[in-house]
């Protein structure tokens, strides 16, 4: 019974996408909402965050897509050597956006700024909010990232033995789609938080 | 038969050949047992309630239990039973072969649903038995209460978060495979409308989840960190909360009711012995229903703030999303229209969900238009309605669907005289249960109240005692379901007289579901 | 099953480009937020936003060269949400 269905598969993960791009979509609706509401206070709340370290992941990620799509074009060409080079180089970004969104947090921390936190309490309530759907958006956003990371470390480990090769790549495939979907989701959180004027 | 996917041995022994096993059949009839045991646990808390609510005063519960008691009815009977509901049995079941497919696309990812649901199952149930007890939020888990209620909330809602992954990923598994797996020459229009009604019910089931499930998470987030997106005092909105969960629970309801329409749609042209009328007007409608689906959920908040303009858009979308539902009635009617009616126990559930349905239907219209959902929100006209369209409908659907393809699954004939027996107590019950209902809320009387007024006693009475007349009906027919598995006459492959393909195949099938692939060359329902 | 992939193109050089494109939109859209442009700087961050989202759907994960069928179906989602936070919004806004 067993048979290879490509075109199957890839619906089957674009599919999953879609319920990635609704369980984000949330988020954003809350997002949307009290920005209309407190966008003064949403832009008072987003001069705490530092617009260099939030555009540096920013083209961190975008590379990362490149370096993803990169290694599905060189498998497929052949070159597994320069494929697992690649899908290594995307986990090594991924951790830079990690250990970036790590500083960016306990600084925020240390300030005494968290969910609940004293001094949060005593700002404005548009602050609040602001910094509540900074915590919850860009912390399950990383939680991806880190789900995206163990899945190519899978996926560089197949290639490795030959599971995923020229002819059946599209294991790999799914994963970067995957992994462009988290660098999508980013593209719209920076200037939802680090660009409000 | 002995080449049947009952003999054929799995791929572990024993148990184990059953629960870690990937054909569609036996993870079908997994989601049976389960939902069956669960629909049973459900019934129970039910009946509990209504012991309770026999006569004004307190009797065998306190008002705590009685609290808890309806969440936890509400959430057993919604995400362990009515949910998955269809879909997961009958459609995992019948949906390969229905299309001459050999099983879905994602044969794993299929198991890995019902193990997904299986944990949530759990969890959901450990949450009654730990920390702070059952939750008493309402299955609606309504801000600020379910934020502050010291009752296991959190454990609970993470148990109905693990339930909406194992309904997304069905959702997604059907529509792959209803686009991928069809036989040869089975173009999209040849397709059984059964079909169609899973395929519009897996869009909503992978679109609207999503979205219960972020705002489940919001809410264990916010009791555990006091983020305040729901809460006023730090500029929180408790209506989003509102907004953010009924996006998903009204789409929810078109999860429960269009795999029930799609089955009856199956029966009716069977038991009429004539062509489905307007096939394209039943298809296109599921699809209709399912978008519009997505357009109408403030109508169950028109009381709760919400500004006057949403209010008449979102009044003027609920009436609009009927008119579907109600060409599919029509057409059900023309379809039995000088047709040769077999009123047998399949028909004649589907015959009693299209009464219930419709007046379940036509009383959400009360509760559409403005002016009167003032009146009836929150009484008991509101639990009489839903429980019409979703017990009276999409239960009594799956009844008859039950009964319908009972032969199939298990190679055996169910009881004809005994289901006219339960028949009887199943309607009878259903109707001395709920009919009173809309009565005492039109007369005021609140909801998830464990004690009223002295003027709503004989409506209360009258409806307990529908309550025993309807467990009488239910535990029979599970009875002559059981007993069926053995004793049942044998059935043959096709002992309806059905025209789609899971009746080509053996009862039960075998494990591939066909010797050959059939090639399609003509409509589903051409008896002639 | 076979060979069911259509015979491979290089995309590698157009990847590259795309990548540029990326960075530089990403430059125009901090450019963009220090002007003053009131009600519009959110429109326009979105909309900067939505084309650099688009050229990483379409090229880096193949929307372009996939069939019809998951070009269409891409819209579903997105119409989904667009039409729910529209709907929220006629309650927002006119409380």
């Amino acid at each position: 019974m067993k048979h290879r269905d490509y075109i199957g598969a890839k619906l089957g993960m674009w599919l999953f996408l879609f319920t990635e791009i609704l369980l984000f979509g949330g988020l954003f609706l809350l997002y949307a909402v009290y920005r209309s509401v407190y966008s003064r206070e949403f832009h008072l709340a987003a001069l705490g965050l530092s617009t260099t370290l939030g555009a540096i992941n920013t083209i961190v990620l975008l590379t990362s897509s490149l370096t993803m799509a990169l290694s599905i074009a060189v498998l497929r060409q052949g070159n597994k050597n320069a494929s697992i080079a690649c899908q290594a180089i995307t986990i090594v970004l991924g951790l830079a956006f990690l250990v970036n969104k790590y500083f960016e947090w306990s600084g925020h921390i240390h300030e005494g700024i968290y969910p609940d936190s004293p001094a949060l309490l005593s700002r404005s309530h548009g602050e609040i909010l602001f910094y509540g759907l900074y915590y919850v958006m860009t912390g399950l956003h990383g939680i991806h990232v880190i789900i995206g990371m163990v899945a190519i470390a899978i996926m560089a480990s197949l290639t490795y033995r030959g599971a995923v090769s020229a002819e059946n790549f599209n294991k790999l495939e799914n994963t970067g789609l995957y992994w462009h979907l988290v660098d999508v989701i980013w593209i719209y959180l920076f200037p939802l938080f680090y660009l409000i004027t | 038969m002995d080449n049947n996917f009952y003999n054929t041995p799995g791929n572990y022994p024993g148990m184990f050949g059953w629960i870690f096993s990937t054909d569609h059949k036996r993870i079908g009839l997994l989601y049976l047992g389960s939902i069956f045991t669960f629909f049973l646990c459900g019934m129970t808390l039910g009946l509990a309630m209504r012991l309770e609510l026999i006569a004004p005063g307190t009797h065998f519960v306190t008002a705590q239990t009685y609290n808890a008691l309806f969440t936890v009815h509400g959430v057993i009977m919604i995400f362990l039973f009515i949910i998955p509901g269809i879909p997961a049995t009958l459609g995992n079941f019948m949906l390969p072969l229905q299309l001459g497919a050999r099983d879905v696309a994602f044969p794993r990812l299929n198991l890995m649903s019902w193990w997904f649901y299986i944990a949530g199952a759990a969890i959901v149930l450990f949450s009654l038995f730990s920390g702070g007890g059952p939750p008493d939020t309402g299955w609606t888990f309504y801000v600020p209460y379910s934020v502050r209620s010291g009752t296991n909330v959190s454990v609970a809602v993470f148990g109905v978060f693990l339930l909406g992954i194992s309904s997304t990923l069905t959702g997604l598994n059907f529509i792959t495979t209803i686009h991928r797996l069809r036989a040869p020459g089975m173009t999209w229009f040849r397709m059984p409308l059964f079909v169609w009604s899973l395929y519009a019910t897996a869009w909503v089931q992978l679109l609207a989840t999503p979205v219960i499930a972020i705002t489940l998470l919001l809410l264990i987030v916010e009791r555990s960190f006091g983020v305040g997106f729901f809460d006023p005092a730090k500029g929180g909105d408790p209506i989003m909360f509102e907004h953010l969960f009924w996006i998903y629970s009204h789409p929810a309801v078109y999860i429960m009711i269009l795999p029930a329409m799609g089955a009856v749609t199956e029966i009716i042209p069977v038991f009429s012995r004539r062509v489905i009328y307007g096939y394209k007007a039943i298809a296109f409608s599921s699809l209709a229903i399912a978008l519009f689906g997505y357009l109408v959920w403030g109508h169950h908040m028109f009381t709760s703030g919400m500004s006057d303009e949403s209010r008449m858009i979102f009044s003027l979308l609920t009436f609009l999303v009927a008119v579907p539902s109600g060409i599919k009635i029509f057409n059900w009617l023309a379809s039995m229209y000088k047709g040769s009616i077999q009123l047998d126990s399949p028909m004649l559930f589907t015959l009693s969900f299209i009464f219930l349905f419709s007046i379940g239907g036509l009383t959400g219209l009360v509760q559409g238009a403005l002016a009167t959902n003032v009146h009836v929100h929150g009484t008991y006209f509101i639990v009489a309605h839903f429980h019409y369209v979703m017990f009276g409908g999409t239960v009594f659907a799956f009844f008859a669907a039950l009964h319908y393809w009972y032969p199939k699954m298990f190679g055996r004939m169910m009881n004809e005289k005994l289901a006219r027996v339960y028949w009887s107590f199943l309607f009878i019950g259903f109707n001395t249960l709920y009919f009173p209902m809309f009565v005492l809320g039109w007369q005021g009387m609140p909801r998830r109240y464990y004690d009223y007024l002295p003027k709503y006693h004989t409506g209360h009475l009258i409806s307990t005692i529908g309550s025993w007349v309807l467990a009488t009906g239910v535990l029979l027919m599970f009875f002559n379901f059981f007993r069926s598995l053995s004793r049942g006459k044998q059935a043959g492959d096709n002992p309806w007289g059905g025209a789609t393909l899971e009746w080509q195949t053996s009862s039960p099938p075998p494990a591939e579901n066909f010797e050959k692939i059939p090639e399609v060359t003509k409509g589903p329902y051409t008896f002639r | 099953m076979g060979h069911d992939h259509p015979q491979y193109i290089g995309h590698t050089k157009t990847y590259v480009v795309i990548w540029l494109l990326l960075l530089g939109l990403t430059g125009i859209t901090i450019t963009v937020a220090g002007m003053h442009l009131g009600a519009f700087s959110m429109l326009a961050s979105l909309l900067i936003a939505s084309i650099k989202a688009s050229l990483v759907l379409w090229f880096f994960m193949h929307l372009k060269y996939e069939e019809k069928l998951f070009k269409y179906m891409f819209l579903i989602p997105v119409a989904t949400l667009t039409v729910v936070i529209a709907l929220t919004f006629s309650d927002i806004w006119y409380r």
